[in-house]
């Protein structure tokens, strides 16, 4: 990985799908570049196309045109197996539906990465233990999901993301389904990383005044367009 | 994903939908169980009607025959007579069974002994052929049925009686068959004597007496002997015992010395040294008489033997497995349906587990080999269970047959065996059935776009 290499960039990247005989432009060209440990927002209203842009982003969904790369890596060139591996290491992801499985205790959902990523047995309880006290969850490690408040389960889908210690955050709307002040607490985490671990963070939300408070830059989508590309803020990198 | 953790998800996923896996499951166990029951029911009856011929001691047998110069005894059997030159007489001696003895996988070899006597029990006498009987038939399953004992041992005198005769002797002496068991009776037979050389005799004669066959005498002998069992059936074919309603054991026989019927020429060929009419020689296995058999006829002896029979016997046994294995395969087939429904609603189900095992990392690979896993574990959970529950319908049945032998006062019999390889072979099978209905399953769960998936309420 070279540091002078931007962490995350999209060229020119488009997303069309095709709904009837109507062509859907989710992502219409979009170009950006995020420095390593930067902290960037990605802002605009529903069915703008933030959430598809950060799948491109994440390797779960592939570019109509245009290029996708991770510390230089065009995702378009990379295999199946190649973006399963992107997700599971370079990336980290948290939903706004937190997306922890129901029937797992908090520290078999936090391992479930390690096992995608056949890490040693005798190392993986050390890891899990360290990413759910990370996150102030050290003592709800035999809970499962449905025992939690909102704020705990996005905490423990946080230390889920963190396991692998993957240089990306990828965000999507993680205080959609919290309360304001649980929210504030998650974003709080959130920039906790960015600052402590270098961690590249990039963050889907709808409310501006959350991404200014804790992003460096904030990128606005549009009908699938990047209405400006540099906002208030400044660069972290 | 290590398989130990892919094993772990798979059961704990099975877990999770725990009475729709069991009873897919328990359909794949009556599948299995059904065709475990088929084919340990065709297997049961091959190794029954195998054991029971080859107890019989025909398949493990060759029957030797000395090589005359003419048909005869040669093609008893079947074996065409050789087409031998005059002179060309190979005849079956001490010698030849002290050398039949010694070959390799040869377990015995005793000679068909067979006179006429008379019988004679509380004043009435009954001429009737007599028999010897080597002390390995006891094993055959020949005399399982017999009413008393087998003999004490191969020397001892002491007569098993053919139920004819038994009940024509008690009806004389007004008793019960049965009641024979027991008695000592008096065993009138023809004895081969030597002629002693006379005093005046010349060389010539004495040589000449041997070549014609003229070296012995007959001579009325008898001996007492003790009736120790009755037996009903008579066991016909080469080297059975038609006709004969007197056995004696073989050794006993041999010492009685007594003149035989079958081949009076071959008998006074040379009396100074037993000569047989025939030979039966036991082999340690049935598969072995197709070596064996070759080499005692490069020994200039015809021979005869059933193993043939044994080998078309197999044949048919196999295509009977194989039908019964079809049939029984049937329920499987049904179970896998069974598999694929239930996998195919673990799908829907878990749609959005899926986009969240593939958001954090997982390759299509991952995911089809999670689904394949589930279906190995129903396939590996089911098989077990159908190979018990097959093996317990067996013995099920196993005892209620029984116990209709037993009121028909026949001998236990066990029609039902599951071997070791059928038990490994069932489960394997389930497995690769299970697996198989799987593909489209997990193939189809592999194919699933986790954007979609993640995005499914």
């Amino acid at each position: 990985m070279n540091d002078t290499q931007p962490a995350l960039e999209a060229k020119e990247v488009t997303r069309h799908y095709a709904m009837g005989e109507t062509l859907i432009r989710a992502v219409d060209g979009v170009s950006l570049s995020v420095a390593p440990g930067e902290f960037v927002a990605l802002l605009g209203s529903s069915g703008s196309g933030k959430s598809t842009l950060l799948n491109l982003i994440a390797g779960l969904d592939r570019p109509t045109g245009g290029a996708v790369l991770a510390h230089g890596r065009n995702l378009a060139e990379m295999s199946g197996d190649e973006l399963a591996q992107h997700r599971n290491r370079t990336v980290g992801m948290v939903f706004q539906a937190f997306n922890l499985l129901p029937r797992m205790s908090l520290e078999e959902n936090v391992e479930l990465p390690l096992r995608l990523a056949e890490a040693e047995y005798d190392m993986r309880a050390g890891r899990v233990r360290e990413s759910l006290e990370r996150v102030g969850l050290g003592a709800r490690m035999k809970h499962r999901p449905s025992e939690l408040s909102g704020g705990e389960q996005q905490r423990a889908s946080l230390a889920r993301a963190l396991v692998n210690r993957p240089t990306i955050l990828l965000a999507d709307e993680p205080t959609g389904n919290l309360d304001s002040h649980t929210g504030e607490e998650i974003m709080s985490y959130i920039a906790q990383f960015n600052r402590e671990m270098g961690m590249t963070v990039l963050l889907v939300t709808h409310e501006p005044g959350l991404a200014e408070r804790y992003t460096h830059r904030q990128f606005y989508l549009k009908d699938g367009k990047l209405s400006n590309g540099l906002q208030a803020g400044g660069g972290a990198a | 994903m290590k398989t130990r953790d892919l094993v772990d998800l798979a059961s704990r996923n099975l877990r999770e939908a725990a009475l729709r896996n069991t009873l897919t499951t328990a359909g794949i166990a009556v599948g299995v169980a059904s065709l475990v029951a088929m084919l340990s029911l065709g297997i049961g009856l091959q190794t029954l009607t195998l054991n029971r011929l080859e107890g019989t001691g025909l398949f493990n047998t060759i029957y030797v025959y000395p090589k005359t110069n003419r048909g005869g005894r040669g093609g008893r059997g079947g074996e065409a007579p050789d087409e031998a030159r005059p002179g060309d007489i190979k005849m079956l001696t001490d010698q030849t069974r002290k050398q039949l003895a010694a070959m390799p996988h040869v377990v015995e070899v005793f000679p068909e002994l067979r006179f006429t006597a008379d019988l004679r029990y509380a004043g009435a006498g009954h001429v009737t052929s007599a028999a010897s009987v080597p002390g390995t038939a006891k094993g055959t399953g020949q005399f399982d049925s017999v009413q008393g004992s087998f003999f004490s041992s191969e020397s001892a005198p002491e007569a098993i009686l053919h139920m004819d005769l038994a009940k024509q002797m008690a009806d004389e002496a007004k008793i019960q068959p049965a009641d024979l068991i027991g008695q000592e009776v008096v065993l009138r037979y023809p004895q081969r004597k030597p002629v002693p050389a006379a005093p005046n005799q010349s060389a010539a004669d004495q040589a000449a007496n041997d070549e014609f066959g003229m070296g012995f005498t007959i001579a009325p002998a008898e001996t007492k002997v003790k009736i120790v069992g009755l037996v009903e059936n008579e066991q016909a074919g080469p080297g059975g015992l038609g006709g004969v309603r007197i056995l004696l054991p073989l050794q006993f026989v041999e010492q009685l010395n007594a003149v035989q019927g079958s081949d009076v020429r071959s008998v006074v060929q040379s009396p100074d040294e037993h000569l047989y009419t025939s030979l039966t020689v036991k082999v340690d296995d049935p598969k072995r008489v197709t070596d064996i058999e070759p080499s005692i006829k490069q020994m200039g002896f015809n021979t005869f033997s059933l193993f043939d029979a044994t080998r078309n016997l197999h044949i048919i046994f196999t295509v009977l497995d194989l039908f019964l294995g079809m049939f029984g395969s049937l329920a499987l087939a049904v179970a896998s349906l069974g598999i694929i429904n239930t996998l195919v609603m673990a799908i829907l189900e878990r749609r959005r587990e899926i986009g969240v095992l593939k958001a954090l990392g997982a390759a299509d690979r991952d995911v089809r080999r999670l689904f394949f896993a589930e279906a190995g574990v129903m396939g590996l959970a089911g098989g077990a269970l159908g190979v018990f529950l097959g093996w317990a319908i067996g013995k099920i049945i196993n005892f209620g047959i029984n116990i209709y032998l037993h009121s028909q006062n026949l001998q236990p019999e066990k029609v039902w065996f599951v071997p070791w390889w059928l038990v490994g072979a069932a489960i394997g099978f389930s497995v690769v059935v299970s697996l198989a209905a799987g593909l489209y399953p997990a193939a189809r769960a592999a194919r699933l776009d986790p954007v979609q998936a993640l995005r499914y309420e």
